[in-house]
Order: C-alpha cells, then sequence, then structure tokens
C-alpha cells in the first residue's frame, strides 16, 4: 500500500501468526501507525488528524441526533426543541454538532491553505489534492443540507436561495430546480430528501478521506521543505523520517487537545455566536427575512456568486444572464483550485523557497478574508465592486500568477534532503555546542 | 399561479444579489445593554428574577403570547425559577391545555398538570415567546465583523428590554388598524400596543420551599423590588431568556470541568511530546 520503504509488522505470538495467515490486519493497522513521516513536520501539519477527529464527533453527535430529530415540515422544528429541553444531554449533543460544524470549515481552511503554501498540491500529489477539493465538495453539501433540518427561518430561505440557483442553468434550469425540490417550491419532499442525503454524505466523505490517506501514504507526505524523502531503502528513509507513531500521534493528540479547547469555549460558553438568530424562528414561507445570509463558511464564495452583476461589463457581451455568470463564477473558483497542480509552474514545491509567491499567497488569503466579509454584507454598489476585486483576484492567482510566477520567479536555494534542513534547524549538541532551545515542535 | 407566488419575491430577492435591505431583522433602534445576571462564562440565573419576570408573563403577556415549548414542570428547575411544587402544580392548573384523553372530544381542554407544555396562544396572531430571546439580536457590527456581538453577547434579552421599554406614545393608523412608536423595532411601528405601564403587577415571590438552604434562597423576609416598567422589562426579559435557554447553568458548568481538563490534559501532552521527540532533536 504505501510506496514508502518501512520496516514491515512481524507476526510474533502463535495467536498472531494465526490470524495473519488468515486476515493481516494487525500488519495493516502497525505499518500504518509506523509510516513512516516526513520529521520536519511543523503545526500546519496537525489539521488531518483534527479533520478526521471532528469527522468522527458529527458523525457520532449526529447519529444520536437522529435518534430524536423528526424530518417533518410540522415537527421538525419542534423536535429539535425536544432535544435541546427533553432529551438527556440534549442540548450538548446539537451545539456540539452545530458548532463541529464550524470547527471543521476552520480545520479544513487551514489545511487547504497549508497545501497551497507548501505545494502540496503539486506532482506527485495531484490526486491527494483531487480527492481532497472533492471531500471539501461533499462537505459544502452536507453542511448545507444539514443548515436546513431544524426547518427554521435561515434553513428554509437559504434552502430556497440556494436551491434556486439551479434555475439559472439555460433551457432545463426550471424543472432541474422543480426535481431538486419535488415539488413546486421547498416543502416536505425536500426536507426528507435533504434530510436522507445528510445522512448518506458523511460516509462519502469517511470513504473518501480513506482514499485521501491511501494516496499520500502512496507518495508519502509532503513537509515544509518540499524535498521528498529519499526512498532508496529503509536506513535511508530513516534518515528523513520518523514513524508516525509515537512521534506524529503525540504531537497531533496534543495539538487536538489545544483546538478542543477553543472548541469547548464556544460548545459551552457561547454556543450560538456563529449561527444565526433568525433560525429559532420557525420557518415560515410566507415571511422572508429581511437579510438571508449563509454560514460565514459559505460568505466567500457567496461573495463570488454575487459580486457578478449586470453591471460588470464582461456581462454585457456574455451569451447568458448575470446569474448564470454568478453561478458560473461560484463553481469556478473551486474548479480553478482542483487545477492548481496543472496551473502552477513552478518546479519548487515549497513556498519557503519562493520570495515573490510568498507575497501572492498571502495576499491571498487577505482576498479570502475580505470575500467573507462582503458576503456577510447587504448587497451596496461598494460591496459588490469589492466583491468583484476579490473575484477578480482569486482567479488572477490560480490563472495568472500560478502559471507566470514560476517561469519569472528565482527561487531560492532548497535544502538537499529533509535531514539536513531538520538539523540546521535542530543541531546536535555534538556538532553544534548547546543549541538554543527551540519550540516543540 | 403557485409557482409564480413563491417564486415573485424569491425574483425581487435574486435580483437584489440575493440579499435584503440594509436593516436586517432586528437592526432597528438604539439597544440598551442591561446587565444581567447570567451573563459571563459564571453567569447564572437569579430565580427570584425570573419568579418576578414569570409573573410579569403570566399577568400581561400571556393574554396574547404562549410558550409552547415550555413544560410546567421546568418552572421548578433549580437553576431556572425554582418554583416550589405545589406552586408549579397551582401555576399548570390555571392554563386550559387541550384534553387528548381517551374520552375526551376535540376541542376539550382541561386545567393543565406540571407534565403539559404552556398552551399556544394565536388568538391575537402574536408570536410565540418560546424561543424569542435566541431569535433576536441586540447587537450587531461593528461593520457584519460581529465583535459587538463576541463581548457582549447575542443581546436577545437586551432586545426584548429595548422594545417593551422603547414606546414612543406615538399611534399611526395603517389600513385600518393601529401602529404603536417603538424606538427598537425595526421599522419604528409595532403592532403590539404598549404592555407595561409599571405597576401592572404587584411582586410576590416564593422562596421555593424545596430549595431552602440553596443558593438563590431568599427567605421570607426577602422584599420584592418595586415594578417601575424598567423593572418589569427587566425581570420579562430576563425570564424570557431562561424560557429560551433552560440549560444554561448546566452548560456553563459542564463547560468549566471540560476547560479545565483539556488545560490539565494539554500541559501534560506538551510535556509527553517534547520528552518523545527529544531523541530526535538532540536536545536532551
Amino acid at each position: 500500500m504505501s510506496g514508502i520503504p518501512q520496516d514491515h509488522y512481524e507476526p510474533k505470538s502463535g495467536f498472531e501468526k494465526w490470524v495473519h495467515s488468515r486476515l493481516p490486519v494487525i500488519a495493516l493497522a502497525a505499518d500504518f501507525l509506523k509510516f513512516p513521516t516526513p520529521k520536519n513536520l511543523n503545526w500546519m501539519w496537525i489539521w488531518g488528524v483534527v479533520l478526521t477527529v471532528f469527522l468522527m464527533v458529527q458523525i457520532v453527535t449526529g447519529i444520536t441526533l437522529v435518534m430524536h430529530y423528526i424530518p417533518s415540515t410540522d415537527a421538525a422544528f419542534a423536535s429539535v426543541e425536544h432535544i435541546m429541553r427533553d432529551v438527556n444531554g440534549g442540548w450538548l449533543l446539537r451545539y456540539m454538532h452545530a458548532n463541529g460544524a464550524s470547527f471543521f470549515f476552520i480545520a479544513v481552511y487551514a489545511h487547504i491553505f497549508r497545501g497551497l503554501y507548501y505545494g502540496s498540491y503539486k506532482e506527485p500529489r495531484e490526486i491527494t489534492w483531487i480527492i481532497g477539493i472533492l471531500i471539501y465538495l461533499a462537505m459544502m453539501a452536507t453542511a448545507f443540507m444539514g443548515y436546513v433540518l431544524p426547518w427554521g427561518q435561515m434553513s428554509f430561505w437559504g434552502a430556497t436561495v440556494i436551491t434556486n440557483l439551479f434555475s439559472a442553468v439555460p433551457l432545463i434550469g426550471d424543472d432541474i430546480v422543480v426535481w431538486l425540490w419535488g415539488g413546486f417550491s421547498v416543502d416536505e419532499p425536500t426536507l426528507t430528501r435533504f434530510f436522507s442525503l445528510h445522512y448518506l454524505l458523511p460516509f462519502v466523505i469517511l470513504g473518501l478521506t480513506v482514499v485521501h490517506i491511501w494516496a499520500f501514504h502512496t507518495t508519502g507526505n509532503n513537509n515544509p521543505t518540499g524535498v521528498p524523502v529519499r526512498t532508496n531503502d529503509v536506513a535511508t528513509v530513516k534518515k528523513d523520517t520518523v514513524p508516525f507513531h509515537p512521534f506524529y500521534t503525540i504531537k497531533d493528540i496534543y495539538a487536538l487537545a489545544l483546538f478542543l479547547i477553543l472548541f469547548v469555549v464556544f460548545v459551552f460558553f457561547m454556543p450560538n455566536y456563529m449561527g444565526h438568530p433568525d433560525n429559532y424562528i420557525e420557518a415560515n414561507p410566507l415571511v422572508t427575512p429581511a437579510h438571508i445570509v449563509p454560514e460565514w463558511y459559505f460568505l466567500p464564495f457567496y461573495a463570488i456568486l454575487r459580486a457578478i452583476t449586470e453591471d460588470v461589463w464582461l456581462m454585457q457581451i456574455m451569451p447568458f444572464t448575470a446569474k448564470l455568470g454568478g453561478v458560473i463564477a461560484m463553481f469556478g473558483s473551486i474548479l480553478v483550485m482542483a487545477l492548481a497542480p496543472w496551473l502552477d509552474t513552478s518546479r519548487v514545491r515549497s513556498g519557503r523557497y519562493r520570495p515573490q509567491f510568498k507575497w501572492w499567497f498571502w495576499l491571498l488569503v487577505v482576498d479570502f478574508l475580505l470575500l467573507m466579509w462582503c458576503g456577510s454584507q447587504a448587497p451596496t454598489d461598494t460591496i459588490a465592486s469589492i466583491s468583484l476585486l476579490g473575484t477578480a483576484y482569486w482567479f488572477g492567482y490560480f490563472l495568472v500568477i500560478l502559471p507566470v510566477l514560476g517561469i519569472t520567479e528565482k527561487p531560492l536555494p532548497q535544502p538537499k534532503t529533509i535531514e539536513e534542513a531538520f538539523e540546521a534547524e535542530h543541531p546536535k549538541p555534538e556538532a553544534g555546542g548547546k543549541a538554543a532551545a527551540t519550540p516543540a515542535e | 399561479m403557485m409557482i409564480k407566488r413563491i417564486l415573485a419575491p424569491l425574483a425581487v430577492v435574486a435580483a437584489t444579489g440575493l440579499a435584503g435591505q440594509a436593516l436586517a431583522a432586528g437592526e432597528g433602534g438604539h439597544v440598551t445593554d442591561v446587565d444581567f445576571s447570567f451573563e459571563g462564562p459564571f453567569g447564572t440565573y437569579d430565580s427570584m428574577q425570573l419568579q418576578r419576570g414569570f409573573q410579569v408573563f403570566h399577568q400581561v403577556c400571556a393574554s396574547c403570547h404562549g410558550l409552547k415549548y415550555l413544560a410546567f414542570r421546568s418552572l421548578g428547575d433549580s437553576t431556572g425559577p425554582a418554583f416550589p411544587d405545589d406552586q408549579v402544580k397551582a401555576i399548570a392548573a390555571l392554563y386550559e391545555v387541550a384534553d387528548t384523553g381517551p374520552e375526551a372530544l376535540p376541542g376539550d381542554t382541561r386545567p393543565g398538570l406540571p407534565s403539559d407544555k404552556f398552551p399556544a396562544n394565536t388568538a391575537a396572531g402574536a408570536p410565540d415567546l418560546s424561543l424569542m430571546a435566541k431569535a433576536r439580536a441586540g447587537f450587531h457590527g461593528p461593520y457584519g465583523l460581529g465583535i459587538n456581538q463576541f463581548l457582549k453577547g447575542t443581546g436577545g434579552a437586551e432586545y426584548i428590554y429595548s422594545l417593551l421599554t422603547g414606546y414612543t406614545g406615538e399611534e399611526h393608523e395603517a389600513a385600518g388598524s393601529i401602529l404603536y412608536g417603538n424606538e427598537v423595532f425595526p421599522g419604528g411601528k409595532i403592532s403590539m400596543a404598549q404592555p407595561l405601564w409599571g405597576d401592572d403587577v404587584e411582586y410576590t415571590v416564593h422562596g421555593g420551599g424545596d430549595h431552602e438552604g440553596e443558593e438563590g434562597y431568599h427567605g421570607a423576609d426577602y422584599t420584592p423590588p418595586e415594578a417601575t416598567i424598567e423593572q418589569e422589562a427587566k425581570d420579562v426579559a430576563a425570564f424570557l431568556m431562561w424560557v429560551a435557554e433552560p440549560k444554561l447553568t448546566e452548560r456553563k458548568e459542564a463547560g468549566l470541568r471540560n476547560l479545565i481538563w483539556l488545560v490539565i490534559l494539554s500541559v501534560l501532552l506538551y510535556f509527553t511530546n517534547k520528552k518523545v521527540w527529544a531523541s530526535v532533536k538532540g536536545d536532551h
């Protein structure tokens, strides 16, 4: 399964040999845990484990919530209140699940931007990257449908607005929307199918996660230098790597505990901070909220959607409506991210050795936050203009800057091996005297 | 026809860029920041205030508003109003609830029991108040950054307090019905007439016979405050916050326990991690 040479599990006791000759499951787990991992990973390599744990938290709390939730337009809202008031620990389950979604996205954005900075998407990890984007898309679909289930005002109107986007598709748009709704408006059939898919998709994410891990276990992890692990033989591999367990299990659990502290602060002390008050009002198809906003993690893409208006000069010459233009831009903004492995022409993987790239990258992070803010604002002309500028930079980064920079930029010298980079950071006492205390990394 | 009715407002929403006006729901006038006892990481409800707030609800609000998600038994919660059991029974019996017994006819009612929920009240078209304190935001911004809510809380109870004390005394006639001027309500006009005027209720509190000796027990010598408009508005706002979030005290107590053990765990993991890596990093 792994493309990195490593010491393999040998069954020792009679029982282990008995199992191993029938089903090598212990070997699978043991080799997985001992996977040779670059020894120079920094704190931005913790997010994978954090995400896996949060996927589990969401699945466990979700399955328990389903035991008490009723997917019906008459009873959904009341069943959520039943969970909050009458079910033992129900408030905890629901607040963990709702805030867990937000923390899942905090972690996934950190994970994605880590990948963008250190060139984790580049050859030979293109498939890992593409699967990651698929996981992200599945996460967005799951979160969107989950938000509809409590059947509050934002649930209903968010569902109405987002499903209506598909009406922008030429010719068959309206039919697609009716097909999605299962009727002529967001109603009972919409709620029940969203419930069904909200239960299904996390297991799709789980399956994709397994493939994601399989893919990068084949290529080996990227690392902050971007320099690959030398794979000549097990002895050389050991110079560049440490076994995942105990080194990264302990480090990741430590990081996870710190992240959970933040999670606990939100779940127990400000559980509704990231929600919208309107969702504590039961859905009412006859009353439109004054300001329909999606959850914070969708805001950058919502801003891109709204940035394309009839006033954009490009829309004057396009053979389709601005609404369709917005929908294309929104999905396109994720598609260009998926194409990053082929758009980035630089042969240097890590942003650490790319002096100009760094600036453009951090500008992309600022752009993302700016778009997020734009998405939360009422759509005035100023906001539309800022959003358009932000959208232009988002596409410009992937379609222009990444291809051009790879050719024009003069990269800094890279270390020859991970071992060399690691020893420069952590000098051996005998070689470099009393080394400066390094932060636990 | 039906499609058109549903899609027409949508078209408007979509045309304006999928969102609405600059004034979002709840973004009315200035909302006063009240210092409620349940705020902050250690804040809990004041049982006596909740009892007074219940009295205001019962004698004023309940004529038009329901609390359909709240069970009468919750009024006895020690972290809530902490009414004594006999009081809870007596209060429940004051409300008529739907009788669903085997011999009841549709529309039959009977006096409530502690296990019942407050009846819904749609008589005047007034909204149910079970979740009102969580369904409104008193604080916004600045600039959509959410900093005010981070510092002061969402401000649902403050919104209720400010609305109840925000009547201007003006009356506007619109399409045959009267709207009342209010500084806080979005748009400045509300269809609810000023409900609180001061001295609407005569505060009496029950020390909580079952909770003698517990924190918040005031005993027989407890003198309730004067029932001014501000006091009544504050009390009913606090009561409605409890109705919306009855598990607040349990939640914060559990949060503190979780925080303490997570911090201890993190410290232990910090040293474990340092020790595990020491051999690789070469610092001994």
